[in-house]
């Protein structure tokens, strides 16, 4: 006896599973964080340098610009960026506040020693639980907050252009 | 009564080593479902980068404060968006993902029995 299958049935299969594959094909495998999303600032607790207890609430007042950088003194592309920080710190309409990520005090005091402080306030993450809070995967990152929102998230080193951008959004 | 109290102590060791085994179990399975987002192919247990190890902690203490598996999902989603599951939800970006195999049961189903009827005819 002679199987027939209708060939109406394959070509059906046949598109579907072509339709899936070059679906697939066109997603990226590649982790690419939203960038643009306004988000509310997460509510968190650390430490600061002084051993003091800081909340959140407490700090990022409404209708105030603050930038939250994560550093760490062995991070090399923070080096780069801190000159950025130090001339952004001059900026008065603006704070920034730097989330030193597990790092030695010691030598996260070394550092600051030896390139200047742009921070107003510098709070502690031992153990990299407060980046999570924030949605950070890594050192630097810059989240810019106003109104209790972060308006702007950077992923990487500050750099000139990115000043200017940060200047500009600001005034 | 010196028989009932060793019994006690032991019962307490024997409980507390349990109920810390079956955390770390559960730590493990939750971090082995999620993507370690800056390494490559890696899940968050596999990898041994600074974000992977504070993933781990993180899921640690959140099991510590009580929250359930979902819930520590539902969380990292939040933060990190859907990516960092590796268990991909049902939504319309997903459907053909999870109705494909149904599909492709149904269909190989229905070649079959085609052909068993045909046979049998």
């Amino acid at each position: 006896m002679k199987i027939k299958i209708s060939p109406f049935i394959y070509t059906i299969i046949f598109l579907i599973i072509f339709f899936v594959f070059y679906k697939g094909l066109q997603n990226s495998n590649i982790y690419t964080p939203n960038l643009k999303m306004e988000k509310n600032i997460p509510s968190f607790k650390a430490k600061t340098f002084n051993n003091d207890k800081f909340i959140s609430e407490k700090i990022f007042q409404k209708d105030k610009f603050y930038l939250l950088n994560i550093w760490a003194s062995w991070c090399v592309p923070c080096r780069e960026e801190h000159s950025f920080l130090t001339k952004l710190n001059k900026e008065e309409k603006i704070k920034i506040i730097g989330l030193n990520y597990k790092d030695d005090k010691k030598n996260a005091k070394i550092f600051l020693k030896e390139l200047s402080n742009p921070y107003d306030v510098i709070l502690l993450d031992e153990d990299g639980t407060v980046a999570i809070e924030w949605g950070a995967y890594g050192v630097p990152e810059s989240f810019l907050i106003y109104n209790n929102k972060i308006v702007k998230k950077i992923i990487g080193p500050i750099n000139e252009e990115l000043l200017t951008e940060i200047k500009i959004l600001i005034q | 009564m010196r028989f009932f109290k060793f019994f006690i102590v032991i019962f307490f060791l024997v409980y507390s080593n349990l109920s810390n085994a079956q955390d770390s179990d559960l730590k493990n399975e939750i971090t082995k479902n999620l993507r370690c987002l800056i390494c490559q192919g890696q899940s968050v247990y596999d990898s041994d980068s600074e974000f992977a190890n504070s993933l781990k902690i993180l899921v640690e203490k959140k099991l510590n404060e009580g929250l359930k598996e979902k819930q520590i999902y539902e969380y990292l989603k939040s933060k990190y968006g859907e990516w960092i599951l590796y268990d991909p939800e049902f939504n319309k970006n997903t459907y053909f993902l999870w109705l494909l195999p149904i599909l492709m049961f149904l269909i190989g189903g229905a070649i079959i029995l085609k052909l068993f009827i045909q046979k049998k005819n």
